[in-house]
Order: structure tokens, then sequence, then C-alpha cells
């Protein structure tokens, strides 16, 4: 048997079949991104909503259970360590042991990264390698490039496995940047699960609190585009450089 | 209270009760990263044939956290009424257990027992029942409240309606709560979650619903979830709202985490009651969830069952029209998959019912739990069966402002459907007046927004 389907959003979208008021229906619709005007078979919903909204939900949970390949990493230069975080299971469970770089990651970057460096970048998998994977390639190198623009000098970037946001403060602690700017996969959305955070700190530290970070979030090819994402975290950085300062006491 | 169990030949100590309550509890991850859980399955066992030997006078001069340092306990305590509680001192949780479940029991003799028990007592027999002994339970008490229209009778199953928008565009909001209206869902409330917890937001959003409200004639209430001392601002600045909604928590420490204290709440009571819109006695809309008190590490070593259980030790306080706990909204630190996030809905149920509390569930999951949306199918018919006074309606499960999954407008209308539970009386006039109902059943016109649509 041979049946070839081909989906587009277009194939997914179910209606109501004889509705009250059709213009008005379709102008409804229009006014919010919610799944609405989907019709239904009795009280349930039709097949292809109903697949939809399953399929949306396959992309944030492979998104969550995803590994960033080492080819994305070679492509970069980065080299990977891990936190305290064992596994994917205790990572989801334990917050508080992927803010914490494990002995050996300690060990490693010590050794490989340049210590007291002007900017440090980290990237981390966070909760979705996906939005690694997708962004990583345009973020990257306007980052480098909008470094250079504003005249600072990147030290040894590096990759952690299993990050949580404040794994900052302990790279902090060991590397002693001026800023630091962390690249991590977001908790995925049903919207989009490969949505990417830079969060940056001046001078972070154990103890910095949230309010002392900056972030831009939503950084995904149908949110925060991620090459200008790139540049705008270069211009951040300097800002933050220049005050001495980050998060709330960051004047704009 | 130092306490022992021997089981066969192995014995267990415990240093005090709230260490026997942690340990009595049903996994939950939240109580392995606050680090009181037990420590393998057998002590788990220990811990609860123990508590069940335990008495309620043994749950109420042993405080968890003790009146002196903390206001919601204090609070609590001071809430017993001291001739019912002087009857029932002596029972064991065993004994509490099975009158709650024997048959001579009804909800009248419920109503009755609860005024002699403190929130810690409802938390202990919970850890010592089974899921369908909550949902059994559960399913004696009902507890009707009334703001502007009155739900929570035996066999209605009531919604709010969820129309949150990304950028609280109110052409949006209007949009998905046509769409709530079309399936037969706002009858509990029609509640918005604000991006921009500003007074004039608040006031603009609340407005909106009033006069979509009065224009189409809706036997329901109005709300905007932002935080009550914005709410109050809003009201104070003429803003039309039929209830105050907040957010609450078991410990006077994570209630400041929160921004708020039982002054406060006192303060927003007397507003509510003097410049809302509704006539009903009942004018709150409180939530809640197992977990908040750790994740602003206000928990002070106490299990998340028995913080939850304080929650509604401090709603009952002010009458509230509807509560809701916000199940699975806190991520997998705290419930880490769909058995965790069931077992913890049926005890919250449970817990707030036998407060006399009018229980709604926010059947829902993060994508980083170990959940889905058949859990929450399961999940929102196993709250049905329990007599689960509202469930939340959001677009196709999937909320676009807040980034989680709940229950779908669909959901509730299959759950009515399957159960055979009616949308509350006032409310299911008004459908049929729409023609979106006949008998309790939805009509062919059912399901289509563009029916509220005018040019």
């Amino acid at each position: 048997m041979d049946k070839n389907v081909v989906y587009t959003d277009q194939t997914w979208q179910t209606r109501i079949s004889a509705p009250r008021h059709k213009q008005g229906l379709w102008e409804l619709v229009k006014a919010t991104p919610a799944r609405i005007g989907v019709g239904r078979t009795h009280t349930r919903p039709l097949t292809k909503t109903m697949l939809k909204l399953q399929y949306d939900h396959a992309q944030a949970i492979d998104a969550v259970r995803s590994e960033v390949s080492r080819e994305c990493l070679q492509a970069f230069d980065l080299f990977s360590v891990d936190t305290c975080f064992q596994d994917k299971e205790t990572y989801l469970k334990r917050p508080d042991r992927g803010r914490v770089l494990s002995n050996d990651a300690v060990k490693t970057i010590k050794e490989k990264c340049l210590s007291r460096p002007q900017v440090q970048i980290v990237v981390s998998d966070g909760l979705s390698a996906k939005a690694i994977e997708t962004n990583l390639k345009d973020v990257y190198p306007a980052l480098l490039d909008s470094l250079e623009a504003s005249g600072l000098k990147p030290g040894t970037p590096f990759f952690v496995r299993g990050g949580r946001v404040a794994c900052m403060d302990h790279i902090g602690e060991i590397l002693k940047p001026e800023v630091l700017v962390l690249l991590i996969g977001e908790r995925p959305g049903l919207a989009s699960a490969h949505s990417m955070s830079a969060y940056m700190c001046y001078q972070p530290r154990q103890g910095t609190i949230e309010s002392d970070r900056t972030v831009i979030s939503n950084i995904h090819p149908n949110g925060t585009p991620p090459i200008e994402a790139g540049a705008h975290i270069g211009t951040v950085l300097k800002k933050m450089i220049e005050q001495q300062a980050s998060g709330v006491r960051l004047q704009w | 209270m130092k306490t022992t169990i021997t089981l066969l030949n192995k014995t267990y100590q415990f240093n005090n009760v709230k260490e026997l309550l942690a340990k009595a509890n049903e996994e939950k991850s939240g109580d392995q990263l606050a680090g009181i859980q037990a420590k393998d399955a057998e002590e788990r066992l220990a811990a609860r044939h123990l508590l069940a030997e335990l008495t309620l006078s043994d749950i109420r001069e042993h405080p968890v956290i003790p009146p002196e340092e903390d206001e919601v306990s204090r609070l609590i305590d001071e809430a017993v009424d001291e001739k019912v509680y002087q009857i029932i001192r002596n029972w064991s949780l065993a004994e509490l257990r099975e009158y709650l479940l024997s048959s001579q029991v009804t909800g009248k003799e419920i109503d009755w027992i609860r005024n002699g028990l403190t929130s810690e007592m409802i938390a202990a027999v919970t850890k010592i029942m089974s899921n369908m002994d909550l949902i059994q339970a559960a399913g004696k008490i009902a507890v009707e409240t009334h703001c502007r229209h009155t739900i929570g009778q035996k066999g209605v199953l009531a919604g709010r309606a969820q129309p949150n928008h990304p950028t609280d565009d109110l052409n949006g909001i209007k949009a998905s709560m046509y769409e709530a209206l079309s399936y037969g869902v706002g009858d509990a409330v029609i509640g918005v979650n604000p991006v921009d917890d500003t007074p004039d937001n608040i006031k603009k959003i609340l407005t909106m619903i009033k006069e979509e409200i009065e224009k189409w004639k809706i036997p329901t209430q109005n709300c905007v979830l932002g935080h009550v001392t914005t709410q109050m601002r809003a009201i104070t600045e003429g803003a039309p709202a039929d209830l105050m909604f907040q957010s609450l928590a078991g410990t006077e420490a994570a209630n400041e985490a929160f921004g708020i204290r039982i002054d406060l709440l006192d303060e927003a009571n007397e507003l509510i009651h003097k410049a809302g819109t509704a006539k009903g006695p009942n004018r709150w809309y409180f939530e809640t969830g197992q977990g908040s008190e750790l994740s602003s590490s206000a928990h002070h070593g106490v299990d998340q069952v028995t913080l939850e259980a304080r929650c509604y030790g401090l709603a009952r306080k002010y009458k509230p029209f509807i509560v809701n706990t916000v199940v699975g909204f806190i991520g997998p630190e705290y419930l880490y998959d769909s058995k965790q996030v069931i077992r913890a809905a049926l005890e919250d149920h449970f817990m707030g019912k036998m407060h006399g509390l009018p229980m709604g569930v926010d059947v829902c999951y993060t994508n980083h739990m170990k959940a889905d949306q058949n859990d929450m199918e399961n999940l929102a018919l196993l709250l049905g069966t329990a007599g689960v006074n509202f469930l939340i309606g959001v677009p196709m499960a999937d909320d676009c402002m807040l980034n989680y999954q709940s229950t779908s407008y669909h959901d509730i209308a299959s759950v009515r459907e399957i159960l055979g539970l009616r949308p509350a009386p006032d409310f299911e006039s008004w459908l049929e007046q729409m023609g979106i109902m006949n008998n309790g059943r939805l009509t062919e016109m059912a399901g289509d927004p563009s029916l509220f649509y005018t040019v």
C-alpha cells in the first residue's frame, strides 16, 4: 500500500462545520493563539486537533529528554563538564544538584580555562537540549562578533551538562570572570520546545540573588530571533562592565 | 514526643510527631527534596501503623509549627470548637478514618465533627487513607456556596472559564471566553490570570467581563487573579469585582513570600464585602497547591500534605466561594509523575472538603513532569466521582499564557456526560435559553464561539 501524507500547519486546522457567524468565527480565532474554534464530535475534540496537541507535547517531552550532540559541541570547540545532576531523573527532582559543578568539572575548568576573563561564556542544556541544538549556531557567532565589536575579550567557553541557572555562581567562584553569560535551554512549552535563555551577571558569586541577573528569554526562530539575541547580549555585557552592575541595578 | 513501633521483629523510632507525619506520606519528590521522607517503603509503613494509633489529642498537643512562631498555627488552633474536641480527643486516627468511611456517617456528621478537628488532624488521617478512601469519604461532603449564583449542589460539576491571553488582549480573552461558554463552561467563575498585574489592567479586564456578563445575562461571577493588593487598589478605584482572589500558603513565612498576612486578608475581606459587585455571602477565590512552602524555604521541615491542609485552615476563615488546588503546576521537584499528581489531587480535594471548603482542582502538569493528557483525563474522572465542585477549563487544555496543560472545555463537558453530572442549575437554565444545552446534553449549536459574536 502506498500512501503519502504531508502535514503543514493548515492540515492540522479543524473548523466548526456550520458556525452561526462565519466571518465572526474567523475574527475570534485570529484574536488569540489559544486553540479555539476547533469544533468537536459530541463532547470530544476532532481527531486532528487532538493529535496536534499530542504532537506538540511529544516535542516538549523529547526536548526534556534529549542530549546535546557531540558534533554540536565540536562545531563551537566547546569541551563538556557535568554538574552533580547524576542523571535526568535526579536532575528534574533535585534542582540544587544542577547548581553545583562536579569535582571533576571544577578540576577540568581550572586546568583548561583562562582565569579572571573579562567575559565568560557558558552553554548548558538545562531543560531543553533541543534549544541549544536549534539556536546555538546563530546565537554563538553573533555573540562573538558583538563582543569583538564592543572590544570585549571572551575567556575559554565550555558546555555544562545538567546545569541550572544558578550554576553561574559556582563557575563565578572558580573563574572569577568580570561578567558571565549562560546560554541555557528553557522549560519547553507547547508553543515552542526549543526556546533558549541568556542569563547574564556581573561578577557572579555564591549568594548572588535572582534580581542580580539580567535575562533575555524566549530565544528561538519564532520568538526573539537568535542572531539578534546574540548581538544584543554583547551590548548588554558591555553595559554591565561599564556600570559594574547587572539585574535590577542595571540602568538602561 | 518520641515514638517507637515494632513490626514483627523490626523496631522503628520517630523523634517527634512532625517526623512521623512526614514519613507516613505517600512518596512525593517534594518531601525528598526537603530531606524528610521515609528511608524506604517499610519505614513508610511503620510510620503509618504508628500514626494510626495516635490520638487526635496527640496531634493537637504536639504542633508541627508552634503557635507562638506562626500566625497560621494560632488561627487553626483557636478555631477548634472545644466542646466537639472534648468528645473526640481520645479517638485514634484509625478510628477517625473508619468513622468517616462508615455507612452511618453522612455529610451531616462530618459537618459536626470538623468543628473539633485541626488541619493537622485532617492531614494525619489523610495519610492513612487510600485513594479510594479519599474519593468515597469526600463524596459524602457537598459544599454549597453563593456569590452571585450558587454552585456545589450534589450532582453539579461547575467549570472555571480560564480565557487567558499572552498579552491580556481584551478581544483575545473574549474569544476564548466565548468558546468556554459555548461548551457550557464558566459557571464557577470567568477568571483571568493577568500578565500585567497593575490596578488599571485588572480594572480593564474586570470591566470587560462584567459587561459581557450583563450583556448576555450570564449567571456567573467575574474575577481577575492579580495580587490581592493590586485587586484592592482596582476595586477602590471602582473596578467591578464579584470575587477577590489570592494564593495561600500554609505557614506565616511562606505567606510573607506571597506578600500577604492575615491582617491584610482581613482588610481585603472587608473591602470585597463592602465594595464588591456580588450580593452573596461567599466572596473569595483561593488557590493553593502542595510544595509552595518549600519553594520559598518556609516549610519548617513539615511535609507538603500537612502544609497544604494548613492552607485550608487559613482559607476557611474567609468562607470562600471557590478554592482551587493547582495540583501539578509547580513542577517535578515537588510532584514527579502522574502517580504523585493523582495522589496529591485526591488528598487536597478530600482535605479541603473536610474543612468544609468548596474544592475545585486544577488538574494540570508541566512538560518536564512525567505525565501527559491521558493522566489528566483519568484524574478529572476520578475527581468527578469524588464530587469535586469545579474543574478548570482551558482551550484544548493548553494555556497559552501560563504555559502548562490543564483540562479542556471539552473535558469538562465529557466528565459531565460520562458521570451524569450537570452545570450549576442557574447556569444550565441559561444554557438552555441560549440553545447550547438541552436536558443536560450539548445541542448541535454548542461549541461555536461565534454564537456570541456581535458586529
